[in-house]
């Protein structure tokens, strides 16, 4: 008998989120040489090519990467762990905390001193409601894990719209929500840099955790008994949830809420992967990488007067696939 | 090979065993018997390490098994739970397999490691291999539990009620599977109900009642009274009666 390998999928993903990537750089409203431009922005020159090409789409495209292979990753690490299909990165609560922060700056106007500040809050935000979480969820099983998230995405939404609910002007609340939105357009390499650690340190736990995600289908109590801490500071969970607060908390600081990838490509991704929760990691991650990428470039080419959200885009494009998915689940009796 | 020495374990203000002390040989099988809410699973969660005792320790060879590594206690002892949860569609030959996560193999070496393969066979699912788990019945379930949990190839199996959704002919067969495994040298130690499987096929019976061990004794001795004390019926031995037996 032999596995399914997800080597072919993967490769096809990488294929998929490679193309994607190199469109992302090529394509643009201002036609520019991008050979050129690369070499120019790598010697330090300061053309119009380089500026466009490393300001613009370089931050653009490795942020739409780790935006989208978060959700991934994390959307199937979280219903690997809950055993339940409709887990999804933001019933933590921890893109809740990240878009308050955010909000918080954008009341306090802290956000015209530096655009910078901007993320800031939200990582801040996404770091105080992950040490809740955490504290919060303690020794409890995934049922208090889902409570806690339950419990917290509650609370920063209602501090949210408190915040909307005092704010003076029209304007600014104008602008809180379109940046709740989600988008990827004007972000920087400081958001790069900002959104960096917390992805890569999130990422890192949660690519640790497959064998007991596998192990974890037969239940706690089998996972515990083949050697699989789960409470506790070193157990599984805490890998979980520090893992996937983290780096969704991250994202979210820089990009804005972005729904629907973390649910929609685990789901689609399943059963090319035979459904055994480790050897859908690493391609749930390519497939939100290349969903993001993919709704950012549709954002782009449809700019016109009234820019598009990536958070709408994404929500747009997901919505109708988990339709389906419904649709064939009654038919079928299978996710 | 296994012992608990006084053991207690509370939890939520409740005291689920007392002072529970027992030993579990190799090459026996031994049968935990009382009525719901005795205290048989707790006692055989604490035997597998998965409950740590408030009070007293559970041995291994030796070795306490609240300071025994994680990795070392799960080569060293197999656990079959009660409650089955449902299962994702993967084919039932690569649940089976995930016995094998505590030798951290590939998973392609675990699929065809002989040990799945011997599983496979002892609980008669080898047609079954290639289908979605997620199509099983209940007692296919509850055999695929026990493959996974023999797949460990340790030398102590802890199983909670393996025999209780299974068909007559299947139950006399998966007994027979704890008897040879015992006959390998191999502890066994099982939650039973059914008196007539517990008395025939094991060696030695731990009785409970309340969260205490009442008796410990070969599975021959148990008498009339000790059940009635225990369960509160009468037993009757009837000749003549349909016993699903070979």
């Amino acid at each position: 008998m032999t596995v399914p390998r997800p080597a072919g999928l993967i490769l096809l993903l990488f294929a998929l989120v490679a193309s994607l990537s190199i469109a992302a750089l090529l394509w643009g409203e201002a036609p520019i040489d991008v050979f050129a431009a690369f070499r120019d922005w790598v010697a330090g020159r300061p053309t119009v090519g380089a500026v466009i090409l490393g300001q613009l789409r370089l931050p653009r495209l490795l942020l739409a990467l780790m935006v989208g292979g978060t959700l991934g990753l994390c959307g199937a690490v979280l219903q690997g762990y809950l055993r339940n299909p409709l887990a999804d990165p933001g019933l933590l609560g921890v893109s809740g905390g990240a878009a308050l922060g955010a909000v918080c700056v954008f009341y306090t106007g802290l956000f015209q001193i530096a655009a910078a500040l901007l993320p800031l809050g939200g990582l801040l935000g996404a770091a105080a409601a992950t040490t809740l979480l955490v504290a919060l969820v303690g020794r409890g099983g995934p049922l208090v894990l889902l409570l806690a998230g339950a419990a917290l995405s509650s609370f920063t939404a209602a501090l949210t719209a408190l915040v909307l609910n005092l704010v003076p002007s029209p304007y600014a609340t104008f602008e809180i929500m379109r940046w709740l939105m989600g988008s990827l357009t004007d972000r920087t390499m400081t958001d790069v840099m900002l959104a960096l650690p917390g992805v890569v340190i999130g990422c890192f736990l949660m690519l640790g955790t497959g064998r007991a995600l596998d192990a974890l289908t037969m239940g706690e109590d089998v996972a515990e008994s083949l050697g699989f801490r789960l409470h506790g500071l070193r157990g599984v969970q805490m890998r979980v949830v520090a893992g996937a607060a983290l780096a969704v908390g991250s994202c979210v600081a820089v990009s804005g809420a972005i729904g629907f990838v973390g649910l929609v490509v685990p789901h689609l991704l399943r059963p090319l992967t035979g459904h055994r929760p480790a050897r859908l990691l690493i391609p749930s991650a390519l497939g939100g990488a290349a969903l993001v990428l993919a709704s950012d470039l549709a954002v782009r080419m449809l700019a016109g007067r009234a820019e598009l959200k990536l958070g709408v885009v994404t929500a747009l494009i997901g919505a109708p696939v988990f339709f389906h998915r419904v649709i064939l689940f009654r038919k079928q009796g299978a996710l | 090979m296994l012992e608990t020495r006084d053991v207690t374990f509370t939890t939520g203000g409740a005291t689920l065993l007392h002072h529970a002390s027992a030993g579990f040989e190799s090459g026996t099988v031994t049968g935990l018997l009382g009525p719901n809410g005795a205290g048989k699973s707790t006692l055989l969660k604490l035997l597998a390490g998965l409950l740590p005792p408030t009070e007293g320790a559970v041995f291994c060879d030796g070795d306490d098994l609240t300071h025994l590594n994680q990795s070392r206690r799960a080569r060293r002892i197999a656990y079959m739970p009660q409650d089955i949860p449902p299962f994702p569609p993967m084919p039932v030959r690569e649940i089976a397999s995930l016995g094998r996560l505590p030798y951290a193999e590939a998973p392609d070496v675990a699929l065809n490691h002989p040990a799945v393969s011997m599983a496979m066979g002892l609980v008669g699912l080898d047609d079954l291999a290639t289908r979605p788990a997620s199509r099983l019945s209940g007692g296919e379930r509850a055999r695929l539990m026990l493959a996974r949990a023999l797949a460990v190839e340790a030398p102590v199996l802890l199983a909670d009620e393996p025999v209780a959704a299974l068909d007559p002919a299947h139950a006399l067969s998966v007994m027979r599977v704890f008897r040879a495994l015992a006959a390998e040298g191999r502890c066994v130690v099982l939650v039973i109900h059914d008196l007539m499987l517990a008395t025939r096929f094991c060696d030695r019976l731990v009785v409970m009642k309340e969260g205490a061990i009442r008796y410990a004794l070969p599975a021959e001795a148990l008498s009339d009274a000790m059940v009635r004390e225990v369960y509160g019926v009468d037993v009757r031995r009837v000749e003549g009666a349909v016993v699903p037996w070979g």
